[in-house]
């Protein structure tokens, strides 16, 4: 009875009808998004057909179906265990909240367009009542983890005790051609994830999506499947990494629409830079609030010598010479700044940087012919940047590859992703070397460095030229994308990525020092703002509570450092994530 | 002694802060394979002359130099010449593992820059794996081993320092610099980091030590230079410096005649008895 009462959950059901009632609830969800939620099609997605799901229900479904499965592997059925290594109840709990967030979100949204709950129909209110009562019956069911010893946990307690599992255990050693299809298949799903995200046609649908994904992730992570794939991609870190790039080579094919692969060339531009910034953040740990400025150098310069019938300097540079022109520019432009700005530390240099980033942006505005020498049209920036032609393969045209069709931004998404694997294999194979721990140490801590002998100052310049030089590759293939160069792209905050407060949000956020994290920050936040473009009013305030949220919860970012996984959970209890 | 020449010759080293002058006119000499040791009581510059000797400060006036040469004022460089140190506030870098803190202690003595780390060319192979061989036997040397991946921060405190040593150590120093090597020590940790020192010694490191546990110092230091308000007082081996009497009034006070805390404890004395004598019976009630 003791050790029962210790697995006490919020709601004190016994595990029997608690099981139960999860699973009727989760049942219930799932047939009901076979049945109309509403009478009229006005709202997006055809809610409104009995027999199969439509546009939000499929997303209601699948996390019904989830948390039925999880329900399920709780009784120990054979060939689900696999699921939840590390305990069944929290990520039944997170996924049940997911499923209910996502469908009374969908019901809300149809109450507000439609003018009124009378608009749902008994299959959107079956919904409601499901997902209900499938949390409610996810929060009766036993907790993982025995509650600590001492007096009997309030419902306060008890409520976070059930998000707690053990902690992952090794799993069984699989033969390496498992591995294999294990990593490819969780690409091949992260893939197939990620592309629902980028093709949601309207807002409502996206939120929905987000809904459920977060709460999914949560879900695997409380599960342990996140550590036992963590293990996987550790031990085959190449393999990983190609089968990473493959993926990203495929995904402008799984894309419907051309604005969609123009977003993903936008999200992949974003993600570069925002990896080269981690070379100078997350490596040495210099804060720069000015490194866009360098993204623009290396587009001015690109645009420049691009042949436009606008550029001032009307030369056209074959794309090789045209890409070191803008390294070689933005690595220029990042010594002069650096060499006097890198002897100040900490909270200085993020100012100096501030200010350097700015006067840039200002420049370019002023050299406008009337204000300075013509150069850069001001404001107007250079325009008409001509599409990029290597060896006769123009990058305006469609082309068809392997029977699928290939447009514009499909092609320079393609270039892009060259670049992004370039910028990769450079912060890899810097950070593992000697210069990358001097980087380290001198992050860590600046005057013990210098006692080991490392020449700060020097190291510090380093870091500096090279993240320089890294956004200045992705500026000159920018500038083609985008056919413009102007001042205004380049500020330190706006609503439109990438701008230097965004960047550096994308690094903290991902996560430093890792290549995972500012991947998949910038992926978010170049992603959320773009598809909730209905809720532009409050975009800025719901992007400062969910940073607020997350530096509180989890410091290290999304993709945690293995370092820093150790920096902030060292002496944490036992957790699941 | 005199025969070899010295290897670290410090000549009127001054350190001013504004008004305040906290090393004075200061001459040290360390020789090769000499274990030396610095004491001194709190505040007594020793710190502040062992970062005028190692370019973290700038002395104010006075050279050091290391076997001929003048070191120049900055931190790298004098490593590169070949001197090694220790903080007396661990300095480690707490988010980096043990093997990666004595790595970085190899930097001087590497030479591949990041074109080599990009190319990843046999050269840069060849020098990785001779660096983390270094380690390795650093850290078996300082009895870290098993140790390597465990982050610097989770170290228990004995452990800690001796992978400052090792870190130390990785860039092969002719001197060793060493601050307070025992703080917070129990007295086995003392005796096992003595042994250490000593061990050091016998590669043929010379030790520059700041200590105040005055065992180990005598137990090692072929030399000891005593350092007061600023100043060198005496200097000498071990058993000359014990005995001064300057050394022990700085420690501990000088006792003199009509000192007025003998003439209050006289005072108290005389108060207690005169208290005492007119009522007897109620001082003792039965």
């Amino acid at each position: 009875m003791t050790t029962l009462a210790r697995h006490t959950p919020l709601i004190p059901l016994p595990a029997g009808p608690a099981r139960i009632i999860a699973a009727t609830g989760a049942a219930l969800t799932l047939a009901s998004t076979f049945l109309p939620w509403t009478w009229t099609t006005a709202f997006p997605g055809n809610l409104t057909v009995t027999g199969y799901p439509g546009g939000l229900q499929t997303i209601t479904l699948a996390g019904a179906a989830l948390s039925l499965l999880h329900v399920l592997a709780a009784h120990r059925l054979r060939g689900l265990r696999w699921l939840a290594p590390t305990g069944t109840t929290a990520p039944t709990v997170l996924l049940a909240l997911g499923t209910l967030a996502t469908t009374w979100y969908t019901l809300g949204a149809i109450a507000r367009q439609l003018g009124g709950l009378v608009n749902l129909e008994p299959g959107g209110l079956l919904a409601a009542a499901g997902s209900l009562l499938a949390l409610l019956g996810a929060l009766a069911l036993p907790t993982d983890l025995p509650h600590p010893d001492g007096p009997a946990p309030g419902p306060l307690r008890r409520l976070r005790h059930t998000f707690t599992t053990r902690r992952p255990h090794p799993a069984a050693p699989l033969p390496a051609w498992a591995d294999l299809l294990l990593i490819a298949a969780a690409f091949a799903l992260g893939l197939l994830l990620f592309t629902y995200g980028v093709d949601a046609e309207y807002g409502e649908l996206f939120v929905g999506y987000l809904l459920l994904t977060i709460a999914g992730l949560a879900a695997l992570g409380r599960s342990g499947l996140t550590a036992r794939l963590t293990t996987l991609t550790a031990r085959h870190r190449t393999l990983t990494l190609t089968a990473a790039l493959l993926t990203a080579a495929c995904f402008p094919l799984t894309l419907t629409n051309d604005t969609y692969t123009n977003l993903a060339t936008s999200i992949l531009i974003f993600a570069t830079v925002a990896l080269g910034l981690n070379v100078v953040v997350g490596l040495a740990g210099l804060l720069d609030l000015g490194y866009v400025a360098f993204l623009g150098v290396g587009a001015y310069a690109a645009a420049l010598v691009s042949g436009s019938p606008e550029s001032a300097a009307g030369v056209h540079f074959p794309f090789w010479a045209a890409v070191l022109t803008g390294i070689g520019a933005s690595l220029v432009f990042g010594v002069l700044i650096g060499a006097p700005t890198l002897r100040l530390r900490g909270d200085y240099l993020a100012i100096v940087t501030l200010g350097f980033g700015e006067i840039f942006r200002i420049t370019m505005l002023n050299l406008n012919g009337k204000t300075g020498p013509d150069i850069t049209n001001g404001s107007m920036g250079i325009p008409n940047i001509p599409d990029l032609d290597i060896g006769g393969f123009n990058f305006g045209d469609t082309h068809d590859l392997l029977g699928f069709t290939i447009g514009r931004f499909g092609n320079y998404y393609l270039l892009m992703l060259l670049a992004t694997i370039a910028v990769v294999l450079v912060f890899r194979r810097a950070a593992d070397s000697r210069i990358g721990r001097a980087w380290v140490a001198i992050r860590e801590d600046e005057t013990a460095a210098t006692a080991m002998g490392i020449n700060a100052f020097r190291l510090k310049l380093l870091a500096f030229a090279l993240g320089a030089a890294l956004a200045g590759l992705a500026g000159t293939v920018q500038s083609h994308v985008i056919t413009t160069a102007t001042p205004d792209q380049y500020q330190f905050a706006g609503t439109v990525p990438p701008n230097s407060a965004f960047l550096l949000a994308a690094v903290i956020l991902g996560g430093m020092g890792t290549i995972t994290g500012p991947v998949v920050g910038a992926a978010l936040l170049y992603l959320i703002p773009n598809k909730m473009d209905f809720m532009q009013d409050y975009q800025l305030l719901l992007f400062g509570v969910a940073l607020i949220l997350l530096m509180r919860f989890r410091p290290e970012g999304l993709v945690a450092d293995r370092r820093k996984q150790l920096e902030f959970h060292d002496d944490a209890p036992p957790e699941g994530a | 002694m005199a025969a070899t020449p010295p290897l670290l010759t410090a000549t009127g080293v001054t350190m001013r802060f504004g008004g305040l002058t906290a090393v004075h006119s200061c001459d040290l000499t360390v020789h090769e394979r000499q274990i030396v040791g610095l004491i001194g009581p709190n505040g007594a510059g020793k710190t502040t002359l062992f970062n005028c000797l190692t370019g973290l400060y700038t002395p104010t006036e006075g050279t050091v130099t290391y076997r001929g040469t003048q070191l120049p004022a900055k931190p790298h460089l004098v490593t590169q010449a070949g001197i090694a140190r220790t903080f007396q506030n661990i300095r480690l870098f707490p988010n980096m593992t043990v093997l990666e803190n004595v790595l970085v202690g190899r930097h001087t003595r590497t030479k591949e820059g990041l074109f080599s780390a990009l190319l990843r060319g046999p050269r840069f192979r060849r020098a990785e794996t001779a660096s983390a061989r270094r380690a390795h036997e650093l850290l078996d040397f300082t009895g870290l081993h098993g140790k390597a991946d465990h982050l610097a921060r989770n170290l228990p405190y004995g452990e800690q320092r001796k992978l400052e040593i090792a870190r130390a150590l990785a860039s092969d120093p002719g001197l060793l610099l060493l601050d307070e090597p025992t703080a917070g020590m129990n007295p086995q940790e003392t005796r096992a980091t003595e042994q250490l020192v000593l061990a050091i010694r016998d590669q043929g490191i010379a030790v520059l030590v700041i200590e105040h546990d005055m065992r180990f110092i005598f137990n090692l230091c072929d030399h000891v230079a005593v350092l007061v308000q600023g100043e060198k007082l005496v200097e000498g081996d071990a058993h000359t410096v014990q005995r001064d009497e300057r050394v022990v009034a700085a420690y501990l006070g000088t006792p003199y005649e009509g000192a007025p805390g003998q003439a209050e404890a006289a005072e108290v004395e005389a108060a207690e008895t005169h208290a005492a004598t007119p009522h007897p019976e109620e001082n003792e009630p039965r």
